[in-house]
């Protein structure tokens, strides 16, 4: 967080962390902003038809306003005021500074990249279809074609199941991908059948799909209303994960596309276990209702589900974070910075916990490595 | 060490039918429901045959029970040694669209509740049912309910309109705090909203499990929004909650109280200090770990023994046999769960005259 940063050197050299680690959660942002918040980098991977739309209409989400999001952040652009580019740019607009910044002296070895900006969840699903396309383009030509250290995620119109697909199997087998990406809030639980293609496609071409948190699916973001604070929203993406998670275990996800490699990224991971024991107590009691379960609930989670570590719990004391993780396992956990935000998670200083070398070794890199099926 | 006679903090007396409530209304709404054909108000939330609902063993030929005291008695209260339940009425009326309805039905359970229960059997208590469609009808019913000492709390959804924090419904909180009546908020829904922030449910076990989420959104709003700083001697307890969800959901709230608590000036303390000492839990269903040392970690993680008060939930479904007491659980703690820490919560339970 900003405030800790500022009593710190901030920059740890490249020595300092021997082992080359993987960020599964690096936030890429086209630079320029345009009409309604589609900014023009991403113009010259639009249609004509698609550029006209844009600059005539914008784009538009469940959410009340043409910029910025439904609760004001604590920061601009919820960013580390020190990531804005030498000449003013936005945080993470520059492959060069975000280089120079965080993959360099964190000597992150693999950046999976996450654009958050990218038209899922806009109300048009045909523009939706066309911002997010442009957005594949946007990442190879400008990032991942750029630094062998980065991959992209094959960001999806999830509301548009037949277009989510399509944009999946153009990009299977091209190896600067290493997920399917998804937002947490969306129009319905993501277990409801009507998404069971996208899983599907991604099984078939060996990507993990991501689900950050976010997304406008304009449901309240409580069961009981809309909150009234940013801290509401930012801590109730661990809810929204969990509601999501338990949609998708208990609807069969799992049994139908078995090999599916799930990360829920920005939602936490202390919960998991507790969210497992609940579903489980209640399953035994509930089965009938669910016979396509072959297994307790919580197993799912042991085989298909992982979790990135930002912003990682940090209890008192934190051993208790250790016992946490080992409720799940350390083989879920993948180490996560959100670099550029605000909320950052240093590796140099997250997860100030007892780890073994095995451990450390599992969550900061070989997680990471066999979840994106990378070397 | 001999365990002292529990105080069970939740139990569900059931409304036979609405029929039931007409004595309680006066002639323009008995003549509404007779007229309208109003049938029933059984919440969605506990649908009559599903097994979480009732005990299987303690089903009667209706499928149900618990519909008189004295079978809450005999089922609910004997089995256990129980000194004193709080009978928290899950009868659907806080879902009724109109305000006046709600308040209709709202004070006919309240005055059924206390004729037929609380007059009948002298180990009950109860919780007063607010009209949640409107704040001011709800605080007009907790100064009409007040006076008799054997209501020991105020009752809300967890499911409700707006986030519960908001300065809206602040003079229940401030009603309740001059009554000395703790704010207990229950698993249930208005239905005004799905009971995720992604949409609705498929299935009833969905949506069950959500509740237990749909808690973790709740107790944000309250601390977000500064409902304990403002009533400082207001305590707030979560019912029929799930337990085990706690400490994590702390955790983050937590790291981002430290981040952000510039949004939310006047929450000074940590959120996990207030916690601990303003809210309280029932203790089903707890949500266990499946081995009895883990029980005892997240305990430990929970870091105080004061939070937990006993309840079955009767005649809810969340134990076999008859020791709702989680397995692992230490013994010093299961013995202030039994009655120290519900005689602490509600102070209306040391006032043991029985009549208003």
């Amino acid at each position: 967080m900003n405030v800790d940063v500022l009593g710190r050197s901030g920059l740890q050299t490249q020595a300092q962390s021997k082992l080359a680690i993987a960020d599964c959660d690096i936030h890429p942002r086209p630079a320029g902003v345009g009409i309604g918040g589609v900014s023009k980098s991403l113009y010259p991977y639009l249609s004509q038809r698609w550029l006209d739309h844009v600059e005539t209409f914008g784009i538009q989400y469940r959410q009340p306003w043409e910029k910025g999001s439904a609760y004001p952040k604590a920061q601009p652009q919820a960013c580390r005021r020190d990531a804005f580019t030498p000449d003013g740019g936005s945080p993470g607009s520059s492959l060069h500074f975000m280089a120079e910044q965080h993959l360099d002296p964190n000597n992150v070895g693999l950046g999976i990249l996450n654009p958050l900006t990218s038209g899922q969840g806009a109300t048009n699903p045909l523009l939706s279809d066309a911002i997010t396309h442009a957005t594949n383009e946007w990442q190879k030509t400008e990032w991942t074609s750029q630094d062998k250290r980065l991959r992209g995620s094959v960001v999806v119109p999830y509301e548009d199941t037949a277009a989510s697909v399509k944009e999946i199997e153009l990009r299977a087998g091209d190896r600067e991908f290493a997920q399917v990406l998804l937002l947490s809030r969306t129009a319905e639980p993501l277990g409801q059948r009507r998404y069971w293609p996208i899983y599907e496609a991604a099984a078939a071409a060996d990507l993990a799909v991501g689900i950050h948190a976010f997304g406008n699916g304009g449901w309240p973001n409580t069961a009981g209303g809309w909150g009234s604070y940013y801290i509401e929203e930012m801590v109730g993406h661990a809810q929204a994960q969990q509601s999501l998670l338990v949609s998708m275990i208990l609807e069969g996800v799992f049994e139908h596309v078995p090999g599916l490699r799930v990360v829920l990224v920005e939602g936490g991971l202390a919960w998991a276990a507790a969210l497992g024991w609940r579903m489980d107590r209640q399953w035994k009691k509930l089965k009938q209702e669910l016979p396509h379960l072959k297994r307790a609930p919580s197993e799912y989670i042991r085989t298909n589900v992982w979790f990135t570590t930002q912003p990682v719990e940090e209890p008192e004391p934190r051993t208790q974070l250790a016992e946490a993780i080992e409720w799940i396992g350390w083989d879920r956990v993948l180490f996560a910075t959100d670099y550029p935000h605000w909320d950052f998670d240093d590796p140099a200083q997250a997860l100030p916990i007892k780890m073994t070398e095995a451990q450390k070794r599992a969550v900061f890199r070989d997680n990471a490595m066999g979840v994106y099926r990378q070397g | 060490m001999t365990q002292p006679a529990p105080i069970d903090c939740d139990v569900h007396p059931i409304v036979p039918g609405i029929e039931t409530l007409l004595p309680y209304m006066d002639d323009h709404w008995r003549e509404t429901v007779v007229r309208r054909g109003i049938e029933d108000l059984t919440t969605i939330s506990y649908p009559t045959r599903n097994p979480l609902s009732f005990r299987q063993d303690l089903r009667d030929a209706t499928g149900r029970t618990g519909t008189d005291p004295a079978t809450l008695g005999r089922q609910g209260l004997d089995p256990f040694g129980t000194q004193l339940a709080i009978c928290n009425c899950l009868y659907g009326v806080q879902a009724q669209y109109s305000e006046d309805l709600g308040v209709a039905f709202c004070r006919a359970l309240n005055d059924w509740i206390a004729t037929e229960w609380l007059d009948r059997d002298p180990r009950l208590r109860a919780s007063i049912v607010v009209p949640m469609q409107n704040t001011e009808y709800a605080v007009d019913e907790i100064n009409r309910c007040a006076p008799d000492p054997r209501f020991v709390q105020v009752m809300l959804l967890v499911g409700s309109e707006n986030t519960l924090g908001r300065r809206q419904y602040w003079p229940i909180y401030a009603a309740a705090e001059r009554h000395g009546l703790p704010i207990g908020i229950h698993a249930g829904s208005m239905y005004r909203h799905p009971m995720t922030a992604v949409g609705w449910p498929t299935t009833f076990t969905e949506e069950y499990v959500n509740q237990a989420i749909a808690f973790q959104s709740q107790l944000t709003s309250l601390i977000a929004e500064g409902v304990f700083a403002k009533f400082s001697s207001l305590t707030v307890v979560l019912l029929e909650s799930g337990v085990t969800w706690l400490p994590a959901y702390l955790w983050r709230l937590t790291k981002f109280w430290k981040g952000l608590r510039s949004e939310i000036p006047w929450v000074s303390d940590p959120p996990g200090s207030i916690v601990r000492d303003r809210v309280r839990l029932t203790l089903q269903p707890f949500d266990a770990p499946p081995d009895a040392a883990s029980v005892m970690r997240l305990v430990d993680h929970i870091g105080s023994d004061e939070m937990l008060l006993f309840s079955t939930d009767y005649p809810h479904y969340q134990f076999d046999g008859g020791d709702p007491i989680p397995e692992g659980l230490d013994k010093g703690l299961a013995q202030k769960i039994m009655a120290e820490n519900p005689l602490r919560t509600y102070v209306r339970l040391k006032e043991r005259e029985t009549t208003p």
